[in-house]
């Protein structure tokens, strides 16, 4: 539910960290119909233009706090809320340049009443924000 | 005595995903429908909860709202994630303090009643229901599709039911339990994702004719089905006609109904559900609580257009108030 609009439109752009582009960012969301706590969140795998950025460079950003994915495994005492936009950040020598880019992202997460383990992705051609 | 009509907010989950509803607007949108009930996943519809405690100012907007538009709180739907480890289970005590924790919020928010998921271990529930029945509520366990009254797992929780003694513990019946007609909007996803009209027609048919969902996976596959089709096999793996009748032996527990839909047609029909049967089924088991919509058919629409929430809840609001002999609600009438 909500898979398409799991990547927020107009979001995307590069990350920079002390003046130095480091990598590339966008807004993404649970394609859920509640929020979950971080520790649920089993797996985010970015790619962009077709290339898979490594599970260690993928970061989670919400309300001033940065994670990695390993990190998010033990978080008990915050979540991602319905509808909540995150940063998601893939680090990237370079960032990205002008343009256009293709972006996937995809969420793995753990539902305690669920018999199986959801994987959603959404899929947008976003131009990268000036 | 009489049945009254609910909505639970998660029939506006595309909406207020995206910002397009807030809380007032849900709870004002039920009014106009006559649906006076209001249901609410409490952390779909608070801040935080549960990681963080929820902002008393939202408690006491909550509050205003249900008095500014003559609603009723019905139910806090909890989750209790006991799978917030990776790896291993929660410990019983710690399930036990988590609903506890529910049941004090849902106090608070003034429910008379809480919905626990159906997979909940009914001796979390059972050692829980002291503190419910001490805050005055009453911990529901939703029997949904695949599971039925008359599977041996919701018989197990019907008996703990009864040994505890407790008049907190009962039942939540979600009415996709009773599909009788394979969903329209299901079948056309399906389609758009690719499966055979052959294959199609066959699942639609093996639906009709009841057959064992084992079979028709293995059918499909025997047709050549792939991905999709076998997918669109498997949906028979969770849902079934089973019989709105079994209710009847539980009534003494069932306290709220979830009002399940798929799609609500101009004509005020739900085509795979059948609810004037339900309707009447109920009213001969003497229930007087509430039937609260839960809009679903937006999961499976979402890929080709836009959900309108709004107007799919409306119709299935007219639908009900007409099948309990309500005198027509005005605002039912406008569109």
């Amino acid at each position: 539910m909500m898979d398409n609009k799991m990547i927020v439109e107009g979001s995307l752009g590069n990350y920079v960290d002390g003046g130095v582009v480091k990598g590339f960012q966008f807004l993404g969301r649970l394609p859920y119909y509640r929020g979950l706590g971080l520790s649920m969140v089993e797996d985010i795998v970015i790619e962009i233009d077709g290339e898979t950025i490594p599970r260690e460079k993928v970061r989670f950003h919400v309300r001033g706090k940065t994670y990695t994915l390993d990190e998010m495994e033990t978080v008990y005492d915050n979540r991602w809320n319905f509808g909540e936009q995150a940063t998601i950040i893939g680090l990237r020598e370079g960032g990205l340049g002008a343009g256009s880019h293709k972006v996937s992202f995809a969420v793995r997460y753990r539902v305690s009443y669920l018999p199986f383990v959801p994987t959603t992705k959404d899929t947008k051609e976003l131009a990268l924000a000036a | 005595m009489t049945i009254k009509r609910g909505v639970s907010l998660y029939s506006f989950q595309n909406e207020t995903f995206q910002g397009k509803m807030n809380l007032e607007d849900c709870i004002c949108t039920c009014a106009e429908m006559g649906a006076r009930g209001i249901e609410v996943i409490g952390e779909q519809s608070f801040w935080g909860w549960p990681e963080y405690d929820v902002d008393p100012a939202a408690i006491e907007n909550w509050h205003q709202l249900i008095a500014k538009y003559d609603c009723v709180p019905v139910s806090h739907d909890y989750m209790l994630d006991y799978k917030r480890y990776k790896g291993r289970i929660m410990p019983f005590e710690e399930q036990v303090a988590s609903v506890k924790r529910d049941i004090e919020f849902g106090a608070q928010l003034g429910v008379p009643f809480l919905r626990s998921l159906v997979s909940i271990d009914p001796d979390v529930l059972v050692a829980a229901a002291p503190h419910a029945e001490e805050h005055g509520v009453k911990l529901l366990t939703e029997v949904h599709a695949p599971l039925h009254f008359d599977h041996p797992w919701i018989i197990r929780i019907a008996e703990a039911f009864e040994k505890s003694g407790s008049d907190a513990l009962g039942f939540l019946p979600d009415m996709g339990m009773f599909v009788r007609h394979y969903p329209r909007v299901w079948r056309e996803k399906f389609e758009r994702m690719g499966v055979p009209k052959n294959i199609a027609d066959y699942i639609e048919m093996a639906y009709e004719d009841r057959v064992l969902s084992e079979y028709v996976i293995l059918a499909v596959q025997e047709m050549g089905g792939t991905g999709p089709a076998l997918a669109m096999a498997e949906t028979l793996r969770h849902n079934a006609a089973y019989e709105p009748k079994r209710m009847l032996d539980h009534m003494d527990r069932i306290h709220n109904i979830h009002g399940k839909f798929y799609e609500i047609t101009e004509d005020y029909v739900e085509p795979s559900i059948p609810y004037d049967e339900i309707v009447s089924i109920l009213q001969q088991g003497g229930y007087d609580g509430y039937i609260c919509s839960e809009y679903e058919g937006n999961r499976w629409i979402e890929d080709a257009e836009e959900p309108d929430s709004v107007e799919q809840v409306r119709r299935q609001q007219v639908m009900l108030a007409r099948l309990l002999g309500e005198p027509e609600v005005p605002a039912l009438k406008a569109a």
